[in-house]
This record gives C-alpha cells, structure tokens and sequence, in this order.
C-alpha cells in the first residue's frame, strides 16, 4: 500500500500505525504521530488502521525559540 | 516567579536553537543559569538526532518548554501541542499561532482560540502575543495564567519597539506573570524589559547568533538581574533641567 510519511511517498506492507513505524525504522521512543492532520498517542497507534493514501507525520525533538 | 504553580527562580528563559554546535548550547545553558529552555519538534529522519537532543537537556537537568513555532493555524498548533505534551511528558505549551509570514507577528484571533482549546484539554499556556491589553485579557478568559507579549518581530534583535505598551501591561496585569518573549538584541534590551518590571525574558536569536554565545547568555544573565533590582529599587523620575548633585551651600568665592 502507499502511504506518505513526512511528505515522502513510501510503500508499505503494514496495515496499522504500529507496524508501519516497525516497518520504516522509526524505532525512537521520543516521536509523536499524527494520521491525515489528526494525533494518534502512542497507546493507540496499534488500533490505528491506515490506508492507501494516507498522510502520516512523525515528528521528534527538535532546537527551537 | 510561578508558573502554573511551578517556581522559577532565573527571570531567563532560553530558546535552544541557532548555537553552533550543541555543545555551545549546553554551555550557555550553563553560563546563565537559566532553568527553562524551549523546544520544538520536526519531522524525524529515523536517525535518533531528536531523541539525543532531549536527551541532552534532561541530563542539563533543565524544565522544557515546548513550543508550535511554524503553526499558521488554530488545527496545527492544536495538533503539535497534543504531539509535543506526549513527547516532552509536559503539559507546558509556549502556544504560537503565526499571523504573517514577514513580520512572524501573531494571529491574535487564532491565538485565543487555540489557547482556550489547549487550556480547556488541560494544558498550562504560554501564549506568545502581541502587547494588546484586550488580547490579554480574552488569553486570560481562555484560562491561561501567564502572557509573553513580543518585545519586536522573532530573531530581529531591534529591543523593545513599544515599551509603552509594554508598561501598561505591567499596570494592568499587576497580578499575572510576564514574559517579553522576542526581539531582544542587546544585554541593555533585557536590562530595560526587567526595568519595566517584566518577570522574565525569552531570548534566543541574541544569543546563539552573538559572536561568542556563551560570553552573551553570561551578559544577558547580568543585565536581567540587573535590571530587575533596578526596577525594584524603584529608578528616580528624569527632570529636562540640572539639578546640582553636589551641595552649592558653603561654596567659596573667588572673585
């Protein structure tokens, strides 16, 4: 299925939020995510069923003012 | 100072991006002494980059202050506070709603929106504003309990362009914790923000980008400690005449 995580395009086998970051190598305790604009907390993500053309941010500490 | 029931000692709040090399910042963290920084979240690049930064902090041993820099709308600083409070494991949010691409001026509107949202999902505002008594005053409606008003447009180092309005935000919010959160270029623009009787100062860009960053977060410390025992040693009126500061009576005369 494709899917875009962080503006990229990327094909995926997984079928939930879980799997997917298994999947792509987010593998940081410290990232936060969100599914076509909307948050997903971390204790959900395993519920979180995507589909094609789905739009994921993953985002982590950063510097900042 | 108290921020939603936490105490600060250190009138010095420090954004944590721009240093040279991380190194540099954790050594102006040092240098001034300040115990709040902010932070930021970005895209990860599945390379751990993120986690060592906060990482980094938590070994400094300072509190952290996310913020939604780059949310042009009400839905993305929403968002990215609910993302950041997971992440940061606080409920501290430095809510920033950007109204104009040039100036980075806030969307005064969005803003209390946004915070009342946030304030209401139990998170603790800090909502940077501009120096609007009315705003802060429906930011205060929208339940947040401390008010950064800008001191000049972010990263622009032109010291405080209003402090008129700055001045009446002292008088009117007698009771609410103050921040100029922006614009501060100079030691002298800190020293001048406490001398008005602010709380504190958010400062970054003068820092990170001064010649040597840690000398400037040691100066910058100085000059708001300096300036908060000038204000509260409560300065003299100026006159536009002299007046004699040595004694004229017992004068000699020599003519």
């Amino acid at each position: 299925m494709k899917i875009i995580v962080n503006a990229e395009p990327r094909d995926i086998t997984a079928t939930d939020l879980a799997a997917m970051l298994e999947e792509l190598g987010f593998l940081s305790p410290a990232i936060a995510t969100a599914v076509n604009g909307q948050f997903v907390p971390a204790s959900t993500r395993g519920n979180a069923t995507l589909n094609e053309g789905d739009k994921v941010e993953i985002l982590s500490p950063m510097q900042g003012g | 100072m108290n921020f939603y029931g936490v105490d600060i000692a250190s009138p010095l709040l420090l954004g944590t991006a721009q240093y040279p090399s991380p190194a540099v910042l954790a050594k102006a963290i040092r240098a001034c002494g300040t115990e709040m920084v902010t932070v930021s979240l970005r895209r990860e690049a599945a390379d751990g980059s993120g986690e060592g930064f906060w990482r980094m902090l938590r070994e400094i041993g300072v509190r952290v202050l996310p913020n939604t820099a780059g949310c042009h709308s009400v839905h993305e600083a929403v968002t990215t506070a609910k993302m950041a409070r997971e992440i940061f494991g606080t409920n501290w949010i430095k809510l920033e709603v950007i109204g104009h691409a040039d100036t980075l001026q806030p969307d005064v509107f969005g803003l209390v929106e946004a915070a009342a949202l946030l304030a209401e999902d139990g998170f603790d505002v800090f909502p940077y504003m501009t120096d609007d008594l009315v705003v802060g005053e429906r930011l205060i409606e929208a339940g947040c309990k401390v008010l950064m008003p800008w001191g000049a447009p972010i990263g622009s180092g032109q010291g405080l362009r209003t402090p008129d309005a700055l001045r009446s935000m002292r008088a009117h919010f007698s009771g609410v914790p103050l921040v100029v959160d922006a614009g501060i270029g100079r030691p002298s623009d800190a020293a001048h923000a406490m001398e008005l009787g602010m709380d504190a100062v958010l400062l970054n860009t003068a820092v990170a980008k001064a010649g040597d960053p840690v000398l400037m977060a040691r100066a910058m410390a100085l000059a708001i400690e300096a300036g908060q025992a000038g204000c509260r040693a409560i300065p003299m009126e100026p006159r536009d005449l002299a007046v004699p500061s040595t004694p004229v009576l017992g004068l000699a005369e020599f003519a």
